[in-house]
């Protein structure tokens, strides 16, 4: 049974049909790329799977629940995390206090009111953070950092509650290649425990980093395989030389 | 770029020698610095004043004091959750008409029993109104909440114009003084240490609150409410939490304001009174408690000095000042003396190793680097 499965997933915004039977489907501990041109839906899809938007039609099934009508909270606490294509990091509050934020979410409110989980939380943090390699800016706030890093603050954040399914929405966007190389690096450890689905339009990096890809376009799946079947499919070659 | 500024700041402060970016960061480099100082000299000047004013005064100083405490209530709210509530006069007027009913119909006027009475008049109040408008099962917006807040305080202050059995028009006269046992509460040097024994109370209650991890998950419901839920938060309830705190106090304020006025009127739960104390939040300082009270203290007296002085055009010139700190100083009067990492602050007690930790994981950090 897969972890993650999106079927079917229709969704029109007034007269935009911007996705028109699209369908997902991700393993445990599968990193799956979602890739397509501009305009294809791979930013809607992720919405709807996320529970930022919710689809016009069609089935989101994780951990075997129907997801479908589900809050954000709802999904964050069945083990689904999200990372936004805009970084969100909160920028007056400290790297650490924006970690443990993260992590704190599902204290109980008594806890929280007496602060009884932080003294638990602390080496979580710090692990988290020197997993990122922000640990010596720990204290700083966040508005202070360089976007890339503002990016792995934010992958560390999404990561902080130990999901079973990660969405990252163009994580390499605006990074330098250096920073792309390093961004790869940090994710790969994190396949023991948890799968990815990752819109990227770095096709090198989906490529260094996925083990299954989808490709849409128009609102449809145009193709989903390994990378290796991906690469070889004609159809695909022709959108992104069409593109070109 | 103002926190980074301030952080090297205090270093220079404290190790001059040491350039900032070499130290192994610490919680001290942020410790609070201004806040306690200027929290210090607040209190003992509201303990001196007294001593020094005329007795006209202490009364105008206690009805300060009072309203200081109704500031504090909409600063948690708005200040620190981010609740644009432009209804806080309901809480606090209901709270005063309940405690003067309380006085005039049943005899009650036990300190012990009308000042709890009146806070959960306000606490009920508000955990119907926020309930309303704060717990749907989506976001509500800030527009939503804050014109639905508004249009409660409006319509309480109708309601109590037009209801014969609230006094209509002229609220209620003549309350009868707060009691412990025999003695009675009137306007004077006893009554203003009572108010400000209270405010040091809550202001405590509230520091704990906003410094605990719960005042964490506060920051980030004001700096960005989609983000916590997606965290796995329950934004909502966390609003509504904090909007039913907000309107306790406000409650507390507001019969501790009808026993010492003496009376209740419609205006109290209106909408001059519900900006009123928008006012003074913006003018201290929001997402400071000093801040709300500073600015409760100086919009009153400025007014109370102007109104003497200028006594036609007084709100005139108090509306500009107002105008020109929101324009040029939106942080409030605070931000002269504080900065915004001090502000923000951290959250949660620190764990007593934290430093030494710190210093290993970013030396581990510097060895992985390092090939």
């Amino acid at each position: 049974m897969p972890l993650l499965e999106a079927a079917g997933i229709k969704k029109i915004f007034g007269k935009l049909t911007a996705l028109d039977g699209a369908a997902l489907t991700v393993g445990e501990n599968e990193f799956h790329g979602l890739i397509g041109p501009n305009g294809s839906g791979k930013s809607t899809l992720m919405k709807c799977i996320a529970g930022a938007e919710v689809p016009t039609q069609g089935k989101v099934s994780f951990v075997n629940t129907d997801i479908t009508a589900f809050t954000p909270t709802e999904r964050a606490r069945a083990g689904m995390s999200l990372k936004f294509q805009i970084t969100s990091v909160l920028p007056t509050l400290t790297l650490y206090d924006n970690i443990l934020l993260a992590l704190q979410a599902q204290s109980s409110l008594f806890d929280l009111l007496f602060s009884r989980t932080r003294g638990v939380l602390h080496d979580q943090v710090m692990t988290m953070l020197t997993q990122f390699r922000l640990a010596d800016r720990a204290f700083d706030a966040a508005a202070a950092l360089s976007h890339g890093q503002q990016q792995w603050l934010e992958i560390a954040m999404a990561l902080a509650g130990k999901p079973r399914l990660l969405l990252l929405d163009e994580p390499t966007g605006g990074m330098s290649l250096e920073e792309r190389r390093v961004t790869g690096e940090l994710l790969q450890p994190i396949k023991q425990h948890c799968s990815l689905v990752i819109v990227e339009h770095d096709l090198d990096f989906i490529r260094d980093i996925c083990d299954r890809l989808t490709v849409l376009d128009q609102g449809k799946v145009l193709a989903s395989g390994t990378v290796s079947e991906i690469q070889a499919n004609k159809a695909v070659q022709e959108i992104y030389l069409r593109r070109a | 770029m103002g926190a980074a500024k301030q952080i090297v700041r205090v270093n220079v402060g404290g190790e001059a020698d040491v350039p900032a970016l070499e130290r192994a960061p610490t919680e001290r480099a942020i410790g609070r610095k201004v806040l306690p100082i200027v929290e210090g000299v607040v209190l003992v000047a509201a303990l001196v004043a007294p001593l020094l004013l005329q007795d006209y005064l202490t009364v105008f100083a206690t009805r300060v004091v009072i309203l200081a405490l109704f500031a504090l209530s909409f600063d948690l709210v708005w200040g620190y959750a981010g609740i644009m509530s432009f209804g806080q006069a309901l809480f606090f007027g209901s709270a005063g008409y309940g405690v003067a009913l309380l006085a005039r119909d049943l005899d009650i006027t036990n300190i012990f029993l009308v000042l709890p009475a009146g806070t959960i008049i306000g606490l009920t109040f508000a955990l119907l109104l926020g309930g309303f408008l704060l717990l749907g099962r989506h976001p509500s917006s800030v527009i939503f909440v804050s014109l639905g807040t508004l249009t409660g305080s409006y319509a309480a202050d109708r309601l109590a114009r037009g209801w014969y059995y609230l006094g209509g028009q002229n609220g209620i006269p003549s309350i009868a003084p707060m009691t412990v046992g025999s003695y009675e509460f009137s306007e004077g040097p006893a009554f203003y240490y009572l108010v400000l024994g209270i405010l040091v109370v809550v202001y405590l209650l509230c520091r704990f609150l906003v410094r605990s991890q719960f005042g964490l998950a506060l920051a980030g419901l004001r700096e960005n409410e989609q983000r916590i839920a997606f965290f796995g938060y329950k934004a909502q309830h966390l609003k509504a939490i904090i909007f039913a705190i907000g309107g306790a106090v406000a409650g507390l304020a507001g019969s501790l304001y009808a026993f010492h006025e003496g009376f209740v009127w419609p205006n109290m739960v209106g909408v001059v009174v519900s900006t009123q104390v928008v006012l003074y939040v913006l003018f201290g300082g929001s997402g400071t408690l000093i801040g709300a009270v500073i600015g409760a203290v100086i919009v009153e007296g400025v007014s109370f000095w102007l109104s003497d002085n200028y006594r036609d055009i007084w709100p005139i010139i108090l509306g500009l000042l107002l105008l020109l700190v929101i324009l040029f100083r939106p942080l409030g009067l605070i931000s002269f003396v504080l900065g915004e990492r001090e502000r923000v602050g951290s959250f949660g007690a620190r764990p007593k190793k934290t430093e030494k930790q710190t210093e290993k994981h970013s030396l581990k950090e510097k060895r992985n680097a390092a090939p």
